[in-house]
């Protein structure tokens, strides 16, 4: 398929009212599924205390790699989305604020459960590493939070809960990163968090992270150098999530004992994973175009974003997987985002697809040949790591095959 | 004062306001407002995107 093409089929599907209104009036409360999340550490806490078996702690991830999946697979995808009528009735419902609202102190009580329960009662290393990845879930669970509030910088409650969320891994810097850094850098080699063709997860952290958190701090530096304020002040929006971080973690410390210093680290550690394969697969390989005479890139296109469409996945992910709608839009609240067609796809919900980017030869199997598709087979137009750029040329580039 | 609008998210930069959060005053003639400036909300358009709001 051509650029052009592409671009032309890149719209949100439209619909017939009457075919979807059922659903979405249903889906309102469906979204509650994402207090999943949140609240399956608490119950299996509880069933591991109660039961003596420690391996209870381990179903929240089990859940969170594989449940999804399975449930992703049985209900399919979500075919519709919200007319242009109904966007305008549901965007400002308040509603669904109030799911997040009531989520992030379930995130905090989840965290929070899970650091009494291994601190309190004898398990084997096995079970405690069980019970500190399912808090580092739920504290990546609240980046995905802090991601959609943080986007809503006119609200002050929304922005207050984001900092909230994002506190719980210590990812406090994220909204600012996020906001003024991605989204204006989206899918070009300058983002820290855009992987490129050929760059493995692992490689990609090594980059994304440090870079994010650079960036993150240039730009709060000079807003607040331009209100004439020094970087170190309570008006730093990266130093007030992280006050609140230090908050929660001195007092575990205080309360559960050393115990929470290797507790807290997978906590943290594993939120901070959850974005990185997060960004890891939202924009793999693809790449804007740069305008040669004025040196910007192209705008950010539906097409520059890896999407997944399956409902199970979206409700409790709060939509972040119509991707291409929420680069197009980035202010535009979960309950509307729509699915485009004609827009990169991944095969699975995120969820799935963060195992299949753990496991490189898998990821590189599946996804560069999707790549090199979306390119029209001309490695020119795709985002690539340097180190493997002769490799993935020699085997790819092909760009004649197009005109064929 | 002149108002300018963000063709995508629809925020209007209004002189007399100006984007405090930002550390632009009230009282910023947009022409003071650097070129690279994002919107302030979405961050996805920039000042030369923004257009002039019309005044009744």
């Amino acid at each position: 398929m051509s650029k052009e093409t592409a671009a032309m089929l890149s719209i949100p599907r439209s619909q017939e009212e009457g075919q979807i209104t059922t659903w979405i009036s249903l889906k309102k409360y469906a979204y509650l599924i994402s207090l999943v999340l949140p609240l399956a550490p608490i119950s299996s806490c509880y069933l591991a205390v109660t039961t003596g078996n420690g391996l209870w702690l381990w179903a929240t991830i089990v859940f969170w790699y594989f449940g999804i999946a399975l449930l992703d697979k049985y209900f399919g995808d979500d075919e519709a989305n919200p007319t242009d009528k109904m966007v305008e009735e549901l965007k400002s419902e308040e509603y669904y604020k109030k799911v997040m609202y009531l989520t992030v102190p379930l995130l905090w009580a989840g965290v929070i459960a899970c650091a009494y329960t291994v601190s309190q009662y004898e398990w084997s290393w096995f079970s405690f590493l069980g019970g500190a990845l399912s808090a580092g879930l739920v504290a990546g669970i609240g980046v995905n939070l802090g991601h959609e509030m943080g986007h809503k910088i006119n609200d002050r409650v929304q922005v207050f809960f984001a900092k909230m969320a994002l506190a719980l891994s210590g990812y406090g810097h994220f909204f600012i990163e996020h906001n003024k850094g991605h989204h204006k850098d989206v899918a070009t080699p300058e983002d820290p968090a855009s992987s490129r063709m050929g760059e493995s997860l692992y490689k990609f952290v090594k980059r994304e992270i440090p870079g994010a958190f650079r960036r993150a701090w240039e730009l709060e530096s000079a807003r607040l150098k331009r209100m004439g304020k020094s970087e170190w002040s309570f008006s730093n929006e990266i130093i007030q999530p992280a006050i609140a971080t230090i908050a929660l973690y001195s007092l575990l410390l205080a309360y559960f004992g050393p115990i929470m210093i290797p507790f807290l680290l997978i906590v943290a550690g594993f939120g901070y994973w959850q974005l990185t394969c997060a960004n890891y697969i939202e924009h793999y390989g693809l790449l804007r175009q740069k305008n040669e005479k004025t040196g910007r890139y192209e705008r950010c296109q539906p097409h520059h974003s890896w999407n997944a469409n399956q409902k199970v996945s979206n409700l409790i992910l709060l939509h972040l997987q119509r991707h291409s709608d929420h680069h197009a839009h980035p202010t535009r609240a979960y309950q509307v985002l729509r699915d485009y067609n004609g827009v990169p796809n991944l095969p699975a919900g995120y969820p799935l697809m963060f195992v299949y980017a753990m496991i490189p030869s898998v990821w590189f199997s599946i996804m560069d040949p999707k790549v090199v598709a979306w390119a029209g087979g001309d490695m020119d137009k795709v985002n690539i790591d340097a180190d493997k750029k002769d490799e993935l040329y020699s085997r790819y580039h092909n760009p004649e095959k197009k005109a064929a | 004062m002149a108002q300018y609008q963000c063709p995508d998210c629809g925020y209007i930069y209004d002189e007399d306001k100006g984007a405090e959060h930002e550390g632009y005053p009230s009282g910023t003639k947009w022409k003071d407002i650097p070129e690279d400036f994002p919107c302030p909300d979405c961050f996805v358009r920039e000042k030369p995107d923004f257009e002039e709001v019309k005044l009744k």
